[in-house]
């Protein structure tokens, strides 16, 4: 029996083009920049709306995150766009100087995240970005899940006061979630009730814990699904919560091991509350070109690897 | 205001460097005497700041409808917190607290302590002219008219960033921001034409489309002469460049003509030395 259904797949890009024309409408304090990618981020309802808060600035994401932190003063909100590869690791250094460190209101928002990006390769994939950016002090990473909920954290970036960074993909993924949906930062979203396994997820692998918990369902194993679309500040309470019930975990994310969802939970739990975990990611590796669907699954970032890890964990207990 | 009023106040802030920089035996003495007369002449009569009804300067972190100035060489922090204290942003005594544990003075400055003043962090070289763009912009998207300010080093232009901005400025038209590069042929591996030449900055910069402007960074009358004049090009279209010609050390003669003293603190004797050639005008905190 299905848990979750859906009617259309869109790109979570896309709920950020349609998010950031939203606010092009409604907040006339936002202002959008790109680095020669327009198109790729979904951006032309914004320039189409307001091209007197668009600035482009070439392929020269250095100098992009440097203006963004100057626009924050006299008022604006900056939404530095472009691929997450070069929106985080080419520009750490500015982030952490002129943004981070400085308290910028500026929003970091990438697409083409993670292994989905495909063909294009390691070099345009990342999957370090969560670690770079969690690991900047009072940074908060943002990363949904579907289309419908990628647009409300758009939209809900805009009023938090503080830098952000927001990450999502390039595949068109199952829209499950509502369309209607708030979206509040740093509060976890129960998908499905279990008792025997918790599986924490975020981004493109929610779905997938979802066919996950449906196929444990049907071995007579109620997983409890959790999505966690904010990795920072990460919702201790209710994983603590969870894992109470269930006694064990595993996580699911389309990034390392190191530095992503993961060892975040990890670290909370080994202090508060030890728990059998098993980690559904990719493990000290760079990605490699190929279709995004099957990149997922020679990395093990699909509802097949995220039951294999739920039997494995629960042996633990 | 007249030029010796101004070199009566850059002798003060003279003597407040060296005294910060001796006083935690830490810092860079050699670039902030250089940039002196430039931020002494910039905050106290070119840019118009905001002040309450009593004539007292207030800060806020927007900045709208007053001039700003952007630090991108941030290690000349002495220079930037003894100017922005003798102009009343906070108290001068604080100034005894430079790089000490606990301070708002850290190292290079930083808004992240709050220090009445401090807008951005620098000391990562090269962001600063990014930061003053987008400020610029923000202020023409704001209908202020105020203008915006930003020094950078010599060595500084070895770093990429700084090109992606110098390309950005006058494609988009930023023409209500006056940058400067303080050209004082130093950098920390040696001279700037040994450890990675500039070679000619002017003919650089006027081929992304500035507006540039030379004079002498350690005379008050060129200083004022030449921003007279670039104010009078603002809101033509280009972003102005104003190349400065200063000697490290400037107002202490064992300090100039090398590199010696870029970040080097003066032990006791050496300070006394250096104070006797720079005249008590404001009192030393």
């Amino acid at each position: 029996m299905a848990l979750f259904t859906y009617e259309t797949k869109k790109d979570t890009r896309s709920g950020f083009g349609a998010g950031m024309e939203y606010l092009s409408q409604h907040n006339p304090k936002v202002v959008a920049l790109c680095a020669d990618l327009i198109g790729s981020l979904k951006l032309e309802g914004f320039i189409k709306n307001s091209p007197e808060r668009f600035f482009q600035t070439g392929i020269a994401e250095a100098n992009m995150i440097g203006i963004s932190a100057g626009l924050t003063l006299g008022g604006f909100i900056p939404f530095a766009t472009t691929f997450a590869n070069f929106g985080t690791g080419r520009v750490y250094d500015q982030i952490r100087q002129s943004v981070a460190y400085s308290g910028k209101n500026v929003k970091i928002c990438c697409s083409h995240a993670g292994l989905t990006l495909g063909e294009d390769g390691a070099t345009h994939q990342i999957l370090e970005d969560i670690g770079l950016m969690k690991m900047l002090p009072g940074m908060v990473v943002i990363n949904p899940c579907d289309y419908n909920q990628t647009k409300a954290a758009t939209i809900a970036i805009a009023d938090y006061e503080g830098p952000v960074y927001l990450r999502f993909g390039r595949p068109v993924v199952p829209v499950f979630t509502p369309e209607d949906q708030k979206f509040e930062i740093g509060k976890a979203l129960h998908l499905v009730e279990g008792t025997d396994v918790t599986i924490l997820a975020t981004g493109h692998l929610v779905w997938e814990a979802i066919q996950a918990a449906e196929a444990l369902l049907e071995k007579g194993i109620k997983a409890e699904v959790i999505n966690i679309h904010t990795i920072k500040p990460l919702d201790v309470q209710a994983i603590l919560a969870s894992v109470k019930k269930t006694g064990c975990m595993v996580t699911a994310e389309e990034h390392q091991y190191n530095g992503g969802l993961g060892d975040s939970v990890a670290q909370y739990l080994a202090m508060n509350h030890p728990t059998p975990m098993e980690f559904v990611g990719v493990n000290d590796s760079f990605g490699e070109s190929g279709k995004p669907a099957e990149l997922m699954e020679k990395y093990g970032l699909n509802a097949e690897a995220i039951v294999a890890k739920a039997m494995k964990v629960m042996a633990r207990k | 205001m007249q030029t010796q009023e101004i070199q009566k106040i850059s002798s003060q802030v003279r003597r407040d460097i060296l005294r910060m920089v001796h006083g935690c035996q830490s810092g860079h003495p050699g670039g902030s005497l250089g940039c002196t007369d430039l931020l002494v002449d910039l905050y106290f009569s070119t840019m118009n700041l905001k002040t309450d009804a009593a004539g007292k300067v207030v800060f806020d972190m927007d900045g709208t409808n007053e001039d700003l100035f952007f630090l991108s060489n941030g290690h000349i922090s002495p220079l930037i917190y003894s100017v922005l204290a003798r102009r009343g942003y906070f108290p001068t005594a604080e100034l005894a607290s430079f790089r000490k544990i606990d301070t708002r003075l850290q190292g290079h400055p930083t808004p992240h302590e709050y220090l009445e003043g401090i807008r951005i962090a620098s000391g990562s070289l090269g962001q600063g002219l990014s930061v003053a763009i987008g400020a610029a912009q923000a202020k023409k998207l704001n209908g202020d008219k105020s203008t915006v300010f930003c020094l950078m080093g010599d060595g500084e232009q070895n770093e990429g960033q700084v090109w992606e901005a110098a390309m950005y400025a006058p494609h988009h038209k930023v023409d209500n921001l006056i940058a400067f590069i303080d050209e004082n042929g130093q950098q920390i591996d040696g001279p700037t034409e040994k450890v990675m030449s500039n070679r000619d900055l002017e003919a650089k910069y006027k081929a992304f489309g500035w507006n540039v402007m030379r004079m002498d960074g350690n005379n008050a009358e060129d200083i004022q002469n030449t921003l007279n004049k670039a104010k009078a090009e603002l809101g033509k279209g280009s972003p102005i460049m104003i190349i400065m010609k200063t000697e490290m050390g400037a107002g202490v003669d064992f300090m100039m003509y090398s590199h010696k003293w870029h970040g080097v603190a003066p032990n006791d004797q050496q300070l006394q030395d250096a104070l006797a050639q720079l005249e008590e005008t404001l009192g030393d905190y």
